[in-house]
């Protein structure tokens, strides 16, 4: 096994320039990643707060659909193990051609999870669950539209990943950027862990 | 450089298929069981923190044979995750009994 430099998958030594070169990039991006934890934990507390205030709306039992959710969360397990294939075919193949085909398999996945959101999100305003409705709404909205929000940024991430491989190829600055995508990516499923048991499962229990 | 290759492959296929072992479970003790729901609770809340753990093991490769500052800085983000969500429900839900 070859030092590691950073957390997350690292290039190895055989990247040369590019392993030692992604250290202080991948720190930097986990402080990042820490600073949205804790957003994400502060309206997680902000949820479970306002969880009890219906202020005689509608609650969980009539707004969530457990299958939905639990579709999105095998969609959004699946794009993070393909995302692994990114990480690995880069490692090891070098083959441009792997590295694209596997991140546009990850695309697809987080786009699917994507459309079934939005469609609970559109089923639940039509159902009365709009945001300004009581503290219970707005919290929800707050907390599961974050995660959304990052998602759209995170394809948005893909797509400007895939264009740059296809102009440039697998350049140093490219494998850097991409593995930076993948502690994103992961740490967007583990958000989701959270959001499924502690929001949907815990309010359906 | 083949075999790293398919070690870390495993590495991955594991991560997965502990992470949908312990998701089908929370699912299931919420969905398909007929659990007391207190038990169904603690079913989804210690599978979700098992999930968390294989995620970050298999998928972010994150062990206790860290760099220094990288293991300092996860740690201090907890503490203070733990600190803020802990104390926030703590104080809300004493005042909220108090009312």
């Amino acid at each position: 096994m070859s030092e590691n430099v950073h957390p997350g998958i690292n290039l190895g030594a055989s990247h040369g320039e590019a392993h030692h070169g992604s250290e202080r990039t991948a720190f930097g991006f986990w402080i990042f990643l820490m600073s949205d934890l804790v957003i994400f934990g502060i309206l997680f507390a902000t949820y479970v707060v306002m969880r009890p205030n219906l202020a005689g709306g509608p609650g969980p039992s009539e707004l969530y659909d457990l299958k939905s959710i639990a579709k999105q969360t095998g969609l959004l397990l699946a794009s993070s193990f393909t995302f692994g294939l990114v990480s690995l075919s880069m490692k090891y193949g070098s083959r441009t051609g792997a590295v694209a085909f596997w991140l546009v398999i990850t695309a697809a996945l987080g786009t699917g999870f994507l459309y079934l959101e939005i469609k609970d999100f559109a089923r639940m305003a039509g159902d009365g669950g709009i945001p300004q409705r009581s503290g219970f709404l707005s919290s929800l909205w707050a907390l599961v539209g974050l995660h959304g929000l990052h998602l759209v940024a995170g394809l948005a991430w893909i797509g400007v990943m895939l264009a740059l491989i296809t102009a440039r190829g697998l350049s140093d600055a490219v494998k850097s950027r991409l593995l930076l995508l993948g502690l994103y990516w992961h740490f967007l499923d583990l958000i989701w862990i959270g959001i499924f048991s502690v929001v949907f499962l815990g309010g359906m229990a | 450089m083949k075999r790293e290759a398919r070690s870390e492959l495993r590495r991955y296929v594991t991560g997965a298929a502990l992470s949908a072992a312990f998701t089908v479970l929370a699912f299931w003790a919420v969905m398909g069981s007929s659990l007391p729901r207190m038990t169904a609770l603690w079913v989804v809340g210690l599978s979700a923190i098992a999930q968390i753990a294989v995620q970050l093991r298999f998928f972010l490769h994150i062990g206790w044979r860290q760099k220094r500052e990288d293991l300092q800085l996860i740690l201090f983000s907890l503490l203070l995750l733990g600190l803020m969500i802990g104390g926030t429900i703590w104080i809300m839900s004493s005042l909220a009994s108090r009312m």
